[in-house]
């Protein structure tokens, strides 16, 4: 089968969005906090903040992902703006008593390894585009797999750092498949980065090169597979 | 020429006999001896006999002082988890509360075992090869290590949020840093190399990097008693190549993410290239992939000397079989040959 590519939605978009995303990231790498709550407020006024997450906030994640990619802003600049943006669509969804998406049951682990920064930088992004993600940590294949069957995860995501641990992967889609299991499996992180076959050889349903792609794979893959929800905010 | 003329010749920026290539392995001693990788790191002769085997094996120009990357945060008191298949890793990291910085100070070198295992491993390396080839000692930056005395995210929350705090700790890694690099070299290393990825601008803006890492590396640099290299372990360079050079190293590892090419423009004649093959692809290389690699990278930048062929990381992972090392041996021998002709 071959594996899901995911391209960023940025390029089909208007330029008066291509600005307010432009705005936003401007705002993020900048980490002015008071600008983005200043952004929000106004993006909000006459849109859904559904529509406005959709629209602005992931697409401006993923500009800084891909500009991470290709050498115009740094990991530590990415981690920072994702962090800044997590914390302030959570206080202004709370304030605005704004539920979640109803959404596929997901979860995020880094398998064997102890390198924690990319699965932080992933649930940010993930919980800034208004996603639940349960957080399983540090977890080996059998204490991964225990997890999901008992909370029926349909889509896991899984950061890695090494190689070995990469690897690890495909013993657990082989362990999944045994008991019943049909969840997507995402992986993301150096490995995948470095060899963009790898993720093919571990049987990997999807491959995240930055933490930005995530909600677009985790949505597509959904949406393929029949598990995406009515979203009620 | 001898090994030593040789890699000599290419730091001069001259060209040697051949290309020179450092097989920087180390866990791939434990399946020479057939040891798992714990048991193998166990005693400083398991890691002799390994490094003088893999020379013996792949005929590449160096010996490896490096263990595994946890090794300075183990005296730090840092957790070191080994695995089957693949380098120890960092466990939980040792500086759980920020105000514990305040009352950290340096680790003394003869009080832990695995730091003096290390150094024994060198002299008797040193002896037992008949200082036939150098020997790499490794160092991980003042400025990287908190990674894993911390983890990442809360480094960066430091190194952003808390800059006093920052400074006290990289002046206590500093101090250690220069008293491990130097200890390295009275055991019988040839040279250091500085393992300093948060340095690279993949991680870190270049206008933090001047204010911060260049700043710690130039320092540290200039106190160690031997040359030194700066690796930043698959992290670009091109982008702070003029402040690498400036730091004093003689030698840069570069990320197989960069032009090389473009790299050697930037290097050629100021500092030799370590490089540039991709350390993560090479474990499902077939022995003609690594042929095609080895001869593109050979005559991309060996004219003129200045190159080193290496992996990109610093470490070739345990997956990359024996066949694709001996590959990569055989098309150095038969392509790496000056002068270099298409």
């Amino acid at each position: 089968m071959p594996l899901k590519k995911y391209t960023g939605r940025a390029d089909t978009l208007t330029s008066t969005l291509q600005n307010q995303i432009g705005s936003f990231c401007q705002s993020l790498l900048s980490l002015d906090r008071v600008g983005i709550e200043r952004l929000l407020q106004e993006g909000t006024l006459n849109t859904d903040p559904s529509r406005f997450i959709e629209t602005i906030v992931v697409p401006a994640l993923e500009r800084i992902g891909s500009d991470w990619e290709n050498g115009i802003v740094s990991l530590a600049e990415v981690y920072m703006s994702s962090r800044l943006c997590e914390e302030l669509l959570e206080e202004f969804l709370s304030a605005h008593h704004i539920a979640r998406k109803a959404q596929p049951r997901i979860a995020i682990a880094v398998l064997q390894d102890y390198h924690m920064l990319g699965k932080r930088m992933v649930l940010s992004v993930m919980q800034s585009a208004g996603f639940a993600v349960l957080d399983y940590g540090h977890v080996d294949v059998d204490g991964l797999v225990v997890l999901m069957l008992k909370d029926r995860i349909d889509i896991i995501l899984i950061s890695v750092l090494m190689l070995a641990s990469a690897l690890k992967v495909k013993e657990l889609r082989k362990k999944l498949t045994l008991s019943g299991s049909k969840a997507k499996i995402v992986v993301g992180g150096a490995p995948f980065r470095f060899d963009q076959r790898l993720g093919l050889h571990v049987e990997a349903d999807a491959v995240g090169t930055f933490a930005s792609d995530a909600p677009g794979i985790v949505e597509k893959l959904a949406a393929d597979s029949g598990l995406t929800q009515e979203v009620h905010l | 020429m001898n090994v030593f003329e040789r890699v000599f010749t290419t730091l001069g920026h001259k060209e040697p006999d051949r290309v020179p290539f450092f097989l920087l392995l180390s866990l791939h001693g434990a399946k020479e001896l057939g040891l798992s990788i714990r048991d193998y790191f166990s005693n400083p002769d398991n890691v002799v006999e390994g490094q003088l085997r893999l020379r013996r094996k792949y005929r590449h120009d160096c010996y490896n002082g490096f263990w595994y990357a946890p090794l300075e945060v183990e005296a730090f008191g840092g957790e070191v988890i080994f695995v089957e298949d693949g380098p120890p890793n960092s466990g939980n990291p040792p500086i759980r509360d920020f105000a514990a910085i305040d009352l950290l100070r340096p680790p003394v070198i003869a009080d832990h075992i695995k730091l003096q295992d290390v150094l024994q491993s060198i002299s008797r390396l040193k002896e037992a090869s008949g200082n036939d080839a150098p020997i790499i000692g490794v160092v991980m930056s003042p400025f990287s290590l908190p990674v894993m005395q911390l983890g990442f995210e809360r480094y960066l929350d430091l190194m952003f949020d808390h800059p006093a705090l920052f400074e006290k700790l990289i002046a206590v890694n500093q101090e250690f840093c220069i008293n491990w690099a130097n200890a390295q070299l009275a055991a019988g290393a040839t040279a250091i190399c500085y393992f300093d990825p948060v340095s690279s601008p993949t991680i870190i803006p270049k206008k933090r990097f001047l204010e911060t890492g260049f700043r710690i590396a130039r320092q540290t640099l200039a106190q160690f008693k031997g040359a030194a290299a700066i690796h930043l372990a698959s992290g670009k360079t091109l982008a702070i190549i003029d402040e690498i050079v400036q730091s004093g190293a003689k030698v840069v590892g570069v990320s197989c993410k960069e032009d090389l090419g473009s790299l050697k423009r930037a290097c050629a004649g100021r500092i030799t290239i370590l490089g540039n093959l991709n350390g993560i692809e090479m474990a499902r290389w077939s022995a003609k992939e690594a042929e095609t690699k080895v001869r593109d990278a050979i005559f991309t930048a060996a004219p003129g000397g200045g190159f080193i062929l290496a992996d990109n990381h610093g470490e070739i992972p345990w997956q990359v079989p024996d066949e694709v090392l001996l590959a990569i041996s055989e098309a150095v021998h038969r392509f790496g040959t000056y002068p270099i002709t298409r």
